[in-house]
């Protein structure tokens, strides 16, 4: 059975012009779907940022090409002082390779520090470039590991009922009752000496404790869904309980929840980030957001003069998040049904 | 409503019964060695001292052994010197936290000091954040796809977009570096000085308080300097989620049929927004307030960071980047049974405005 053939819960009204190609190829659902993305404003603003992104993290090795024989992730350092050069300073020490689109765009054999260094003569710029790569992967992987985990739990949940749902749920509340990132930290500390220092504690710390927004969501569109006349169809003819979920429940109870998913990315980002400001995560001079911007806190009363620790990071970091927080926020107001019209 | 409050109130020692299990599972997941600091100050390099030590409390028993003395303490007897002693320690329902290797001094007098500098900055913040965000998203639902609502709207997402640290780091840049209006920190030097003299009676711990009772009106205003960048940049992130919050549900309430009556009526759209539309509206803005308390004060671990703030926060960041896990567990611990206990009061108030909560 294929999407089409699904009974959508919202009948289409009867004076709908005939689909197009496009629409007859995609279906109605993700036309209208990409079509409410693609004619609002602010979340083709935030498409092309993401796009922009997306690419940043593909070229990195062309943007900023790494030290042989070193992981692209550590940052080059040019020398070991304390004090932040600005941006345009030229490189004195361990330059990496020069990038074969700077001749050609400024004339010069000498590779710069285009963004600064922080102190510690970390190279901001190849933080940025190579931290776009970082951010990507913790928001995403985070996101996705603790949608998964929430639409598991939110399933089961729903679908047995009685005790099993009583316990998962209570389980929920206990996993609410605790302080967010107070307890993501606490758990990244746990992990910390057992898997070394890494991205990897923080992202278990952040997934664990991530997924009970979605198994509550999921839970209560499975309920309401459970009580549709279609569904009732379903089971009158005798179809297997477990059909009736994977098939008719879930691909219909499972778009706020992705909805949700889609506006949770940004702020996992910013979560991360802020886990490795604080010094919880990975190595210092791992290419990471976060971590650049905690470099300023050397410098508090020359922020001034060393406005590019903030600034270059900072910007990336509050473009990345909004345009993840656009495109989600778009995205509800088109397939939340109870939304529509009320913009 | 009793029926209600009884219902609300028998889910709290369970869920705290819980919260409890489940950090004792993380303290689980650290070493007999980790563990030691829940009892003694200094943990010994010497292999031999260190197995002693956790012999003596029993680091090495089975769990439900080691969680109930975590929870009440044990009897330990020392024999030093011929002389035998013996006392009761740890235990975390007598307050005994353990030991905080990155403060150097006992947990529970650690959250004991820093907890009214959170308290504080959280006070400061809650009316500015609450009212703020109300104003916001009414005037968004009021001139609803108008230029205002524009604006709002623009500036939530904007403020959702902002990580604390930025948004505090960038104010720091504006208002602190080259001018220094605007310090990190909770007090200046100087009258950290006199604070800590003691012709300075300590209260409340609540510096602005005590300086009004100390008719310090200079360390009053010094105190409520540091708070304006924290308060600020709370008050910022917090709104766009206050807005929000707000504006969906006032949109929702303004489309009511007694709304079209209340107009039809001749009432003046002051009147109406006022009087009818915003009390129910701010039904679910209930719920999100009552969070929003509990979230300023165990939220604010980056900013007190970013601002050199010396609260609960702050400490616990310290501890954790340092891998103390037995200062942030006592941390988390608290925030815990503050969150649980909040919750409790704000579902009985919402139940309360709200009776169709309680019929349920």
């Amino acid at each position: 059975m294929t999407a089409q053939e699904i009974p959508m819960p919202t009948l289409a009204p009867r004076t709908r012009r005939p689909p197009n190609w496009l629409e007859r190829w995609l279906g109605h659902d993700v036309y209208r779907t990409l079509k409410g993305l693609v004619t609002n404003p602010m979340s083709v603003a935030g498409l092309i940022l993401l796009g922009l992104f997306f690419f940043i993290a593909a070229a990195a090795p062309i943007l900023a090409p790494p030290l042989p024989n070193s992981s692209p992730y550590n940052i080059p350092r040019d020398g070991y002082g304390d004090v932040p050069k600005p941006p345009g300073s030229e490189w004195k020490s361990r330059q990496p390779p020069l990038p074969f689109w700077w001749k050609a765009v400024t004339g010069k054999d000498q590779w710069v520090h285009l963004m600064g260094t922080a102190s510690g003569q970390w190279d901001i710029y190849y933080g940025v470039i190579w931290g776009t790569r970082t951010a990507l992967f913790a928001g995403l992987t985070i996101t996705l590991c603790g949608a998964l985990i929430g639409i598991t739990i939110g399933a089961i949940s729903a679908y047995y009922g009685g005790w099993v749902d009583m316990v998962f749920m209570r389980i929920t509340d206990l996993f609410m009752a605790f302080p967010f990132l107070l307890t993501a930290m606490t758990l990244s500390a746990v992990l910390t000496p057992r898997l070394g220092k890494s991205l990897l504690a923080p992202m278990i710390a952040l997934i664990v404790f991530s997924w009970m927004g979605f198994a509550r969501l999921l839970r209560s569109d499975i309920l309401s869904l459970r009580e549709r006349e279609y569904v009732l169809a379903a089971r009158v003819i005798g179809v297997r309980d477990s059909r009736i979920l994977f098939r008719h429940v879930l691909p219909n109870a499972i778009f706020p929840t992705l909805v949700l998913a889609s506006m949770r990315i940004g702020s996992y980002a910013i979560t991360f980030a802020g886990l490795s400001f604080l010094g919880i995560g990975a190595e210092v001079g791992f290419a990471d957001w976060g971590q650049l911007l905690s470099f300023a806190r050397d410098w508090m009363t020359q922020l001034r003069e060393y406005w590019y620790i903030i600034m270059y990071p900072g910007v990336t970091l509050v473009l990345f998040v909004l345009s993840w927080n656009l495109v989600g926020d778009a995205l509800r107001d088109v397939l939340d049904p109870r939304l529509q019209g009320s913009r | 409503m009793i029926n209600y409050i009884i219902r609300r109130l028998i889910m709290v020692p369970f869920l705290l019964f819980g919260v409890t299990v489940l950090i004792f599972l993380m303290l689980m997941a650290l070493t007999p060695v980790e563990r030691t600091a829940l009892y003694v100050r200094d943990v010994p390099r010497n292999e031999r001292v260190l197995q002693g030590i956790i012999k003596k409390y029993g680091l090495d028993k089975p769990w439900y052994v080691q969680y109930w003395r975590w929870l009440f303490g044990t009897t330990v007897t020392t024999t030093e010197n011929g002389v035998t002693t013996v006392e009761h320690v740890g235990g975390i329902l007598r307050g005994d936290l353990g030991y905080s290797r990155t403060a150097s001094q006992p947990v529970a007098e650690l959250l004991a000091r820093r907890f009214p500098a959170s308290l504080e900055l959280t006070l400061y913040s809650v009316v500015p954040v609450i009212a703020g965000g109300i104003l916001l998203g009414v005037i968004g639902a009021v001139k609803h796809n108008k230029l205002a609502d524009h604006i709002v709207r623009i500036f939530g997402i904007v403020g959702w977009s902002f990580p604390d640290f930025v948004f505090g780091l960038l104010l720091l840049m504006a208002f602190y570096a080259g001018t220094g209006w605007f310090p990190p920190g909770r007090v200046s030097d100087w009258a950290n000085k006199i604070i800590m003299s003691p012709e300075f009676r300590n209260y409340t711990s609540l510096i602005t308080i005590d300086a009004l009772l100390n008719l310090r009106i200079d360390i009053f205003l010094d105190a409520l300097r540091h708070m304006v960048l924290p308060v600020i940049t709370l008050a910022y992130l917090w709104w766009a989620l206050t807005l929000r919050v707000t504006r969906s549900s006032m949109l929702e309430t303004l489309r009511q049929d007694y709304i079209t009556t209340a107009r039809a009526k001749g009432l003046s759209e002051r009147t109406v927004i006022r009087q009818h539309a915003l009390p129910n509206a701010l039904m679910p803005v209930v719920t999100l307030g009552g969070g929003t308390v509990v979230g300023l004060l165990s939220g604010v671990v980056i900013i007190e960071t970013v601002y050199n703030y010396p609260g609960m926060g702050a400490a616990a960041a310290r501890a954790a980047s340092q891998l103390d896990v037995v200062t942030v567990l006592a941390f988390v611990l608290f925030n815990g049974l503050i969150l649980v206990l909040a919750n409790v009061v704000v579902d009985i108030l919402y139940a309360y405005v709200d009776p169709r909560v309680r019929l349920d």
